[in-house]
């Protein structure tokens, strides 16, 4: 982030980075997303100071709306404390000054790569994803004017004919992420690299859900309480991951978890991947199988100690 | 302006647009985005400070100030079609093109909805691009007075209700109508006094109970 905050120190630029002309055109976006739930809406996607892969459409997004009054927090990989949701969270405490948190209840946006939170969102909170690739059938085909217009005729027959190759291929749907939706009853619509564990939780939503893809120049949202539903078959009904451990420090179960490392003689341990829900439940007292460990102690030490900045 | 002048033209072509353009706009489109992610919801506009020419009002020029630029032609109705000075405060703040066929317009603007043209008169966008549509910002509403009616769709936890009016008989049905067409369709925005509402083209009018 050094090369960005070097261009910031350089000149003038207007509250969250980006002027007025382009939130506008956003915005405008954002507001027909929400109208049409699961369409990708077409804008022209500014160059921000930051690579393509760092979310620059989430970034634009979360630019476009967010207010000096606002608490933002940011995550990767379910972590707020990686490179990227560092950076990110420190871009906009820079351009726009507002207050950042690591707590899920206390964000008021949150912008995020991977995950959505463990914590059930509110009403008044509002959830920006960072797509990569927004087009869900351009694995199937890459030409836009076709995939714009099978989603025009609802046509999404490739789309299932692919997941059914899974199924003879592996005897179940192999997708893990990015796992394909079909909103409201009519969009296919792809939630980003999101672990199809999280896809239950966009269905009925009560936060408003923003995707901003900048490479790709697509803006698409899912409206509060909407039906979202995971594409699948009668015979082979849409399953989520099961982990067959609790977390190791928390305890927590039916929860998205991660696998760390402890030392170089093979130890390992699963951890929650929202860090910011594992570190709540141990201060409420839960404690997980890992949670005497020394090397586990110290890993769990290391991240809390990271978050007091 | 050190010298006392009449509500002339010149003075009122150069009524202010928002005191703080950035921090005012936000706020504004918060509003606009919230109401049109919870459909039949009244948002809070602040709309202080602004002192539009008549008959445009405070609200629907925050609104305004918010989303138009010169990307986005404009349809006005009437009442606005036929004020200069309206026409002025829109092209000096906004840059907006004024167009004279609804089907043109990326915003309509109505000040008299009770005369309000059909709404199959906006542009509807197309399959493939659903979002070129027209959204329509009716003024002059008043909220809780007139017979509800109810909604469902996304957006809504189970079913809300909007009580706005006035509008022409028909107008209901053509909202019917119009989420028919989903995901084609044009989007309204409902403006009172300092309050919004919004229907996107997603929400459905349940018939109402006799
Ligand atoms: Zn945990």
């Amino acid at each position: 982030m050094n090369d960005t905050a070097q261009i910031f120190d350089q000149g003038e630029y207007n509250f969250a980075y980006l002027d007025e002309q382009t939130k506008r055109m956003i915005r405008r976006a954002i507001l027909k997303g929400i109208a049409i739930p699961g369409y990708q809406v077409p804008f022209a996607s500014r160059e921000m100071p930051m690579p393509y892969g760092w979310g620059t459409g989430g970034v634009q997004v979360t630019a476009s709306i967010l207010g000096k009054d606002d608490c933002l927090k940011m995550i990767d990989q379910g972590s707020d404390d990686t490179t990227n949701a560092v950076s990110i969270r420190g871009f906009f405490e820079k351009t726009a000054g507002v207050r950042t948190t690591y707590e899920t209840s206390e964000a008021t946006v949150i912008q995020t790569r991977h995950r959505i939170p463990e914590k059930g969102l509110r009403e008044d909170q509002v959830l920006v994803f960072q797509v990569p690739i927004p087009e869900p059938l351009r694995f199937l085909e890459p030409r836009e004017t076709e995939t714009r217009k099978m989603h025009a005729l609802e046509d999404y027959g490739l789309m299932h004919v692919k997941l059914y190759e899974d199924i003879a291929k592996n005897g179940h749907i192999a997708t893990t992420y990015a796992y394909p939706v079909k909103v409201n009853d009519r969009y296919v619509m792809d939630p980003s690299p999101t672990p199809k564990f999280d896809n239950p939780k966009i269905d009925q939503m009560p936060a408003l859900q923003l995707y901003g893809a900048g490479r790709e120049k697509r803006i698409y949202a899912i409206p509060p309480y909407t039906k979202v539903k995971s594409l699948d078959f009668d015979d082979y009904p849409f399953e989520v991951q099961k982990f067959d451990k609790p977390c190791g420090l928390c305890g927590a179960e039916n929860v998205y978890l991660d696998e760390v490392i402890l030392d170089d003689q093979g130890g390992r341990m699963y951890v929650c991947s929202d860090s910011d829900h594992c570190e709540e439940r141990r201060a409420n007292g839960h404690l997980g199988p890992m949670a005497a460990d020394p090397a586990a102690t110290h890993f769990a030490g290391g991240a809390s100690e990271e978050t007091v900045q | 302006m050190d010298t006392a002048i009449d509500a002339s033209e010149h003075t009122t072509a150069l009524a202010a647009g928002f005191q703080d353009p950035v921090h005012d706009a936000q706020e504004c489109f918060r509003a606009i985005m919230n109401a049109m992610a919870r459909p039949g919801t009244e948002q809070l506009i602040r709309e202080d400070g602004l002192v539009p020419p008549a008959p445009l009002t405070p609200t629907v020029a925050a609104i305004v100030l918010t989303l138009l630029d010169y990307d986005t032609p404009v349809w006005l109705d009437r009442p606005l079609m036929t004020s200069d000075a309206v026409k002025s405060f829109l092209r000096f703040h906004t840059g907006a093109p004024i167009v004279k066929e609804p089907v043109e317009a990326a915003f309509a603007i109505v000040t008299d909805p009770a005369h309000l043209v059909p709404l199959a008169s906006f542009n509807q966008g197309s399959a493939e691009y659903p979002d070129r549509s027209t959204t329509v910002v009716l003024s002059s509403q008043e909220f809780g007075k007139h017979a509800p009616v109810t909604l469902e769709g996304p957006g809504i936890k189970d079913r809300a209700a909007l009580s706005t009016g006035p509008l022409p008989p028909v107008f209901w049905d053509q909202v019917s109508a119009n989420s028919r067409l989903f995901p084609r369709g044009v989007d309204l925005i409902f403006s009172g006094k300092g309050r919004i509402s919004a229907l996107p083209r997603s929400t459905r009018i349940l018939p109402s109970e006799v």
